[in-house]
């Protein structure tokens, strides 16, 4: 659980994904499109993944991964990075840490 | 006009329209330039419950002023009859474009209705093969319970869907308080949920049924994305038919087209990912001496990401109406509803039109 909130405080965005996992992928591009550079961890690839992807689901995550921080804080796996895109939201949270626009 | 003719043959042959006897004779009366082709004693009827009858011209009528005027200015009144007689053919054959135009699209209507019913029928069966359903692509065949069920409750769904479109249309023309069109258009939407519910359960028991789109008239399945439709198209349809918009409005439908088309990108790049990927699973080690059970542990854990696809590309089309019902109005909500089914409707009905077009034996 600490690795997992300290590793998620380390930079604004961070996704926690696994490396076999495509709709992970395609939260990763789409917070490219966005204009944002996540830092992007793959905890399958992390000796304590197993415990780190407990947690996330502990923490109230939909599904294990993808699971996106923004400043800190969880905002959830891909259907919420979905609807708070679509009703605009998404972008409102992501400007501050927006690399190009 | 040789094609209406036939048309209206056939057409007739259903018992489509009594009323219409007369129509036999008004591809004869009309040359091809679209002029009538008449002496002066030819009369083009048209029916009272149909027609105004004081649009149409008659010509015994005019004979006797004619005879007296002709002595004074005959070229000129023959030529404005003539114009009138022209006037009042092309506003008839206007109008009997556009009803003819409605009959066919009801009787589309009724066979697609009719093809549902044989469908629910014959659960189970495998049906394909005949012309008329070659639009269809059959049932699965497998007997799976989830997609038997799946198949009858989408039946239900097509006819509960023309049955509010159609109400949505009586609905606005009868221009209805905001509050009976609010009821109107959360029907409409709650409609759709119910949809993505279906497919969410027919997802867990065939994903690759649902994606094949086997459950999809033909060309419906020809813009298929992920097992439906993509958002950027729902809004593409739905655009024009909202004008006019307001600054606001305008701003934030920008907005949503953008983030929509970030979205449906992305996704599509995740599931040529995946295809990626489980190509490569598949592939590995091919020329091996040892067998393939790695390679299909692989493979099974990409098929397992497919349901996630399918729901995700659902949930982008859900949250594209969602969105777009906050930013319109009541009214451009129920337009705008109207105007999805009734594209849906169209393509249905162009696969039955294709699957049943007239083909050159071979």
């Amino acid at each position: 659980m600490e690795k997992v909130l300290g590793l998620a405080s380390d930079q604004g965005v961070v996704i926690f994904i696994k490396s076999t996992c495509c709709l992970c992928y395609t939260v990763k591009i789409l917070f490219q499109e966005i204009g944002v550079d996540p830092l992007v961890y793959e905890i399958d690839r992390d000796p304590e993944g197993r415990e780190m992807e407990k947690a996330l689901a502990k923490m109230g995550c939909s599904s294990p991964v993808p699971a996106v921080f923004i400043g800190g804080k969880l905002l959830g796996s891909t259907n919420e990075v979905m609807s708070l895109h679509l009703s605009g939201s998404l972008n409102q949270m992501l400007k501050p840490y927006q690399t190009q626009t | 006009m040789g094609s209406t003719s036939t048309q209206i043959a056939a057409m007739r042959g259903m018992g489509f329209y009594e009323p219409f006897h007369q129509i036999s004779s008004w591809g004869d009366a009309f040359r091809d330039d679209g002029s009538l082709n008449i002496g002066p004693s030819t009369i083009v009827q048209v029916d009272d419950g149909l027609y105004n009858k004081t649009e149409h011209v008659s010509h015994e009528s005019m004979e006797p002023s004619r005879s007296d005027q002709e002595a004074h200015k005959p070229a000129d009144k023959i030529q404005r009859r003539l114009a009138q007689n022209r006037e009042a053919a092309r506003k008839s054959r206007l109008r009997k474009k556009a009803y003819v135009q409605q009959l066919e699209s009801s009787r589309l209507k009724l066979a697609q209705l009719e093809q549902e019913l044989e469908r629910a029928r014959h659960q189970g069966a495998y049906i394909g093969g005949s012309a008329s359903d070659s639009s269809h692509l059959g049932f699965s065949g497998t007997g799976n319970p989830g997609i038997v069920a799946f198949e009858m409750e989408y039946g239900h769904w097509v006819v509960e869907h023309l049955k509010q479109i159609s109400e949505l249309r009586n609905a606005l023309q009868a221009h209805v308080t905001d509050i009976e069109l609010q009821i109107l258009v959360e029907n409409g939407l709650n409609h759709y949920n119910d949809l993505f519910r279906m497919k969410a359960d027919a997802a867990k028991a065939d994903v690759f049924y649902l994606i094949s789109g086997k459950w999809r008239t033909s060309v419906e399945c020809f813009f298929l994305w992920i097992g439906g439709f993509r958002p950027s198209e729902l809004l593409s349809v739905l655009m024009p038919q909202l004008e006019p918009l307001s600054d606001r409005q305008l701003e934030d439908v920008c907005i949503l087209r953008q983030s929509s088309q970030q979205a449906e990108d992305a996704l599509t790049q995740g599931i040529d990912k995946l295809q990626q990927t489980l190509s490569q699973s598949i592939a590995a080690d091919v020329m091996g001496v040892g067998g393939y059970g790695d390679q299909m542990t692989h493979a099974i854990t990409n098929l397992e990401a497919l349901e996630g696809f399918v729901n995700q590309a659902d949930h982008l089309q859900q949250q594209t109406l969602q969105n777009m019902s906050r930013i319109l109005t009541i009214r451009q909500a129920a337009r705008g509803l109207l105007a999805l089914g009734e594209y849906f409707h169209r393509l249905r009905a162009l696969s039955s039109l294709w699957a049943a077009r007239p083909r050159e034996p071979a």
